[in-house]
């Protein structure tokens, strides 16, 4: 393969309903600072039907030198196929040499089908990004063995370097790059036979689900709150802060809070300005998701607790009677 | 209907300890276990069996330690089992494991592939898409139902905040989350039958006919260049007290961060 030939950064963009989505922007955020030092140029993609010109400046505010929009009715709603096909011929005809995909439910369920199909390495959900200076490589790294190491993985001999990165890993900043908007609608073929499942209906859940990767505040809550009827002191504790309940793994299998509040591993990637661990014992996989949080205070009885050493303050207490008692220190304090 | 199901044995990862002095994993005395997506994904082949009919046969690529996740699969009811083992595959990354995984399903008959989302030691939910993309497939990942009717299957896919409901047309690869069901237990008979009458087929590289320059870690994209094992964030001040002081110092530490 020559590797020479391929030039440049593409981040996918993944759109729901028309909206650009907050990982996309991080990921151009943080494009922008690895094309500094590959010297090249920042590119997007983006899949849809009614894509225009507002959606292209949003994603240029955040880094992107050249906006590539494909609309077409067959790519309004994500299917795997008509995405993987339009971007794979893009690749071809452009040849990046990185391409960056965020670790959604649907960039993990594209990302390794396009990979494939062009033959190159994925390395999923990383964690941090840079380049080798001395090769222009992409150093990708990402938690494995259940976040227990970070391991530093490279695509040395293959053309692109595909990774995908969770929405909420990377902060998402704004840049003034002071240049004139370039937009090219490419030409879309697809063929009928490309839609190869058929979507019957999209269910969107009903209750009002509030994102705990928007909080400022979260308090969550783990195995040691020790039954579901604990969980209210936390709910009170969250709206007096304004802020909102998560919690670990162990909760969720308990059924004492939904899946889509998990934090960690196999939930979600969280940076709140502050994070009550409230008995949360602090299993690396639950550390994965919550360590960049600006302010962790850690709350529990074992002394022994792996999360005391990822807090910035903690106390070794029983949860229960302290988070009444904070509730009313913070209402004392607010009168 | 013939099933085939993807599984891996892994370690359990939430019994893996960091040794405190030399920053290594201590994997002495860590269970081995199904991974749970994969045993999900037995389950619900099994109760496609039950309700449809089905041949289900499962499929692993691994060490010859691998046979024990193999055998746990066939005490649960599946009716074949093969275990893909050859020195030629050491090293391989996804994209290398897909394609051997994919050579071995060429050799078997399918409509259906099942893979769990993703193994609980790498996470990488790779595999499966992978698999579908070397074998021309139709995939659907993230589901929590299958229905059957004819030869096509109508299933529930699950998002962040929605779900799908979709048909697809047989053969097509899925990967299912452990959320769907809860897995069956071995029964004693077949524990004895599956241990006993050396029921797991062993395959090499020669049985896929696989050249054995396209699989391993020379084939693979990806190389690992460092592992660093994690260390703790900061050296935070810790504190044991009664609930009233500990209520106080959280306060004051809001208010020195701003906070309120």
């Amino acid at each position: 393969m020559d590797l020479k030939s391929h030039k440049g950064i593409l981040v996918i963009a993944e759109q729901r309903q028309d909206i650009i989505q907050n990982g996309t922007y991080e990921l151009l955020s943080k494009s922008t600072e690895l094309a500094e030092k590959l010297q090249c140029s920042v590119s997007v993609l983006a899949l849809g039907k009614k894509l225009n010109e507002t959606h292209a400046t949003d994603m240029a505010k955040f880094g992107a030198d050249r906006i590539y929009i494909a609309n077409h009715h067959m790519l309004e709603h994500y299917c795997t196929e008509t995405y993987a096909k339009i971007i794979c011929q893009f690749v071809q005809d452009h040849k990046p040499e990185v391409v960056l995909v965020s670790a959604s439910t649907i960039g993990r369920d594209l990302a390794p089908r396009i990979s494939a199909r062009l033959q190159t390495g994925l390395t999923a959900d990383c964690t941090s990004l840079d380049i080798d200076e001395t090769n222009h490589h992409l150093l990708m790294t990402r938690p494995a063995f259940g976040g227990n190491i970070l391991a530093t993985i490279v695509c040395p001999n293959h053309r692109p370097q595909m990774s995908t990165v969770r929405p909420g890993v990377f902060k998402k900043v704004a840049v003034d790059k002071n240049q004139t908007l370039m937009i090219d609608y490419i030409r879309v073929e697809l063929m009928p036979e490309d839609m190869n499942i058929d979507i019957i209906e999209t269910v969107y859940e009903k209750t009002e689900k509030k994102n705990i990767e928007e909080a400022n505040i979260l308090v969550s809550a783990g195995r040691g709150i020790g039954k579901k009827e604990n969980m209210k002191a936390l709910e009170t504790l969250a709206k007096q802060l304004g802020g909102l309940v998560s919690g670990s793994r162990a909760v969720v299998d308990a059924g004492w809070i939904e899946h889509h509040s998990q934090v960690g591993q196999t939930g979600k990637t969280v940076r709140p300005d502050v994070y009550f661990a409230c008995g949360i014992s602090g299993a690396i996989q639950h550390i994965a998701g919550m360590e960049e949080s600006d302010l962790i205070i850690a709350i529990n009885k074992n002394p022994t607790a792996p999360i005391f050493e990822n807090a910035d303050l903690g106390i070794i207490t029983d949860v229960n009677q302290l988070i009444p008692a904070l509730i009313e220190e913070l209402a004392c304090n607010q009168s | 209907m013939n099933i085939i199901v993807c599984i891996k044995q892994v370690p359990d990862t939430t019994e893996v300890r960091i040794d405190q002095k030399t920053g290594t994993l201590i994997r002495d005395g860590v269970p081995s276990i199904i991974n749970p997506d994969d045993k999900s994904g037995i389950e619900a082949a099994l109760t496609l069996k039950e309700q449809y009919g089905a041949y289900v046969t499962l499929l692993s690529m691994g060490p010859d330690q691998a046979e024990n996740a193999l055998a746990e699969g066939l005490a649960m009811g599946a009716d074949r089992a093969v275990l893909l083992s050859d020195r030629a595959f050491a090293g391989s990354d996804t994209w290398a494991t897909s394609l051997a995984l994919a050579y071995a399903i060429k050799k078997l008959k399918y409509d259906l592939i099942i893979c769990g989302r993703q193994a609980i030691d790498g996470d990488t939910a790779q595999v499966g898409p992978q698999i579908a993309e070397h074998l021309s497939l139709p995939q659907v990942s993230y589901v929590t139902d299958i229905k059957k009717e004819d030869d096509h299957l109508t299933v529930k896919k699950v998002y962040e905040d929605f779900y799908q409901n979709i048909r697809v047309k047989m053969p097509c690869m899925l990967t299912v989350l452990k959320e769907m069901n809860d897995p069956r237990y071995m029964t004693v008979g077949r524990i004895f039958s599956a241990y006993h009458d050396n029921m797991i087929e062993k395959w090499t590289i020669k049985d896929i006919e696989l050249d054995s320059a396209l699989t391993g870690l020379k084939a693979s994209p990806t190389q690992v260049k460092k592992i660093q094992t994690k260390g703790g964030k900061t050296a935070g001040k810790v504190f044991e007290t009664d609930a009233r002081e500990g209520a106080r110092l959280i306060v004051e530490k809001l208010k020195e961060k701003f906070v309120i």
